[in-house]
């Protein structure tokens, strides 16, 4: 019981103790008046809240469709499409996320809406490669014996494909997450807002106590929500 | 109750069929062993069965019926199946594998538990001990049973095994084949079996099919196929020493009555008696048994001399590193006693009685009878 509130509550409080430390230390002892002006709880709630926007809307979305993608790739009519699927993606993760994120600013303008397309695009790759993989990865006559005994496709996905690739999936997502949330720094630059307006001020003006909170926050935000989800799936996989 | 008529099967891509014009009929409550040597076709024609192949030409009757003409899945719910390497499912406990088929047939939850519940302790698995558990807590000999348990558990009228008992060490082999006849017997399902082990083909079969290149060679009872192959390539198969083949054939419960081999002694019998039994036996050794009849161990006759403590049945004795039971074939018992390099073996029966011993002769005299 001890045991489940420590790993519950009692680490994430930490991780989140640390960043509000330094965020309260900052605002309260700026090191001049610039620093006090540029860095006020407003701001950094602001930016906060951007952020979680990105990466919340971006990840919504792109698990959706990346976990959805990932399973009709997998079925036997689609399948050779899906091996192809696979290369393409792992060379579509090779493009820098700043690249990413230019790209569609030539195409699509600036703002908000096209920083979470972009995020969303570049989330989706490793969540459907991995569901793809984690589908595909099932061994052959575990899915024989579910076909032998008389179990239908679509019991047989939802039975024994996607429990047994979980794991999978849910390393893909916890890639995505720490990806996006790197990623969501980026916005700035098209407009996106986010954690990356703290880190570019606290550049454009040389003041590194700015960057130091932009930085922290965005670290602890990766950190903790890889965390969570890997407890999470600690306790739905049993088996493992 | 299963009657394929000139099935063939050509996977696309190849010219050669791997099943050609096979027709094979198999009576109800028999075990139809499919063997031969790997690629013959074997695995291709019971995937027929229930259809995870389709035929590309031919038809198959299932009690009377056109299998071709039913709807797959309603097909597969009524056939057991165990695979080759088991294919449990790792995600999900024992009794939830076990619990497949009753699930997929939507039957209520309390009837599926009991059924489990049934057929883990049919198979020699301890509901309790293992229910819970996940399958890569479990040995190999263990999988199989539990393989064995998920394939009987909704009371399918016939089962298909592809090598259920392949992937595990010859003697949980052997002991996982006696408890599956045991069980065959008291069940009386229609079943194909799938080998490449000629011996496990004789031992559990009530006919074998020979196949070689997608073609049905012979199908005869075990004994026919020993004593008449078809041709060069089934002798061949069954090899040069049929004799010994016919030890898979012979139950030791069988010829246990005709070898009269002379009481077992209680635990606390005197040395004089000892000595009596010892000057009678034909193994230079005597059994001795506990009041519940439970083997104790042997005494030889060098045993005597040691030296010990006490002076009944029970000091003198020395363990015995293996017995077999009595539904064991003659070949089991041979396999133990080259194991412990004893001329004899003694017999236990399904409550753990000693029942008899057999030696090294009775299974000469029983090779020379039949040849």
């Amino acid at each position: 019981m001890l045991r489940t509130l420590w790993v519950w509550i009692g680490i994430p409080l930490i991780m989140i103790g640390i960043a509000a430390v330094i965020v309260i230390y900052s605002v309260n002892n700026p090191t001049d008046s610039i620093v006090a002006r540029m860095l006020t709880y407003e701001r950094v709630f602001r930016v906060i809240r951007e952020h979680m926007g990105l990466l919340l809307v971006s990840m919504t979305g792109a698990t959706i469709v990346g976990v959805a993608g990932g399973i009709m790739l997998s079925r036997p009519s689609l399948y050779r499409i899906g091996r192809v699927m696979e290369t393409v993606v792992n060379i579509g993760q090779t493009v820098p996320s700043l690249a990413v994120l230019a790209l569609f600013y030539t195409i699509l303008g600036l703002g908000f809406n096209v920083a979470v397309f972009a995020l969303f695009l570049y989330s989706i790759l490793p969540i459907l490669r991995n569901t793809f993989a984690g589908i595909d990865g099932v061994e052959h006559n575990i899915i024989e014996a579910a076909r032998g005994m008389g179990m239908r496709p679509i019991r047989i996905l939802t039975k024994i494909e996607l429990p047994i690739a979980f794991p999978i999936i849910v390393a893909g997502l916890r890639t995505a997450i720490v990806i996006n949330v790197g990623a969501a720094t980026l916005a700035t630059f098209i407009g996106g807002g986010g954690l990356g307006d703290l880190i570019v001020t606290g550049l454009s003006v040389h003041r590194d106590m700015i960057i130091v909170n932009g930085a922290v926050i965005a670290a602890v935000t990766a950190i903790l929500l890889d965390y969570l989800i890997g407890k999470v799936e600690e306790r739905v996989v049993r088996w493992a | 109750m299963i009657k394929l008529e000139g099935l063939t099967k050509v996977f696309p891509g190849h010219n050669i069929p791997a099943v050609k014009e096979l027709n094979l009929e198999i009576k109800e409550g028999d075990v139809c062993v499919l063997v031969g040597p790997s690629g013959c076709g074997k695995t291709t024609t019971m995937k027929m069965i229930n259809r995870l192949y389709e035929p590309t030409g031919g038809k198959i009757y299932i009690r009377g019926e056109n299998a071709l003409q039913m709807d797959p899945i309603k097909l597969r719910l009524d056939i057991g199946y165990v695979i080759q390497e088991i294919g449990l499912f790792p995600h999900m406990t024992i009794e939830e594998n076990i619990a497949t088929v009753p699930n997929e047939k939507q039957w209520p939850k309390d009837k599926t538990k009991e059924k489990v519940k049934e057929v883990m302790t049919l198979v020699g698995l301890d509901p309790d001990v293992f229910k819970d558990r996940y399958p890569t807590a479990l040995s190999g000999g263990q999988r199989q049973r539990v393989g064995v348990a998920r394939a009987m558990v909704s009371d399918p009228p016939i089962m298909l095994m592809d090598e259920p008992f392949g992937a595990v060490d010859p003697i949980t082999r052997a002991r996982l084949q006696n408890e599956f006849l045991r069980i065959q017997e008291r069940m009386g399902k229609t079943i194909v079996f799938v080998t490449h082990d000629i011996d496990e083909a004789i031992k559990m079969s009530d006919t074998i099919a020979v196949m070689r290149e997608g073609e049905l060679i012979q199908h005869d009872t075990p004994s026919d196929l020993l004593s008449a192959p078809a041709d060069e390539f089934v002798s061949n198969l069954v090899g040069r020493n049929r004799s010994i083949k016919r030890l898979h054939l012979i139950r030791i419960n069988e010829i246990l009555e005709d070898v009269d081999r002379g009481k077992p002694i209680p635990e606390d019998a005197k040395k004089d008696d000892i000595e009596k039994s010892l000057a009678d036996s034909d193994i230079r050794s005597v059994i001795v048994v506990d009041k519940d009849n439970k083997l104790k161990g042997v005494i030889g006759v060098n045993d005597l001399k040691r030296k010990t403590g006490g002076e009944v049945a029970g000091d003198y004795c020395q363990d015995v590193s293996d017995t077999v039971t009595s539904d064991a074939t003659l070949n089991d018992a041979l396999s133990v006693m080259l194991e412990i390099g004893e001329g004899y073996v003694a017999v236990v029966n399904e409550d753990d009685q000693y029942a008899g011993t057999i030696t090294l002769g009775d299974l000469l005299n029983v090779v020379k009878e039949d040849s």
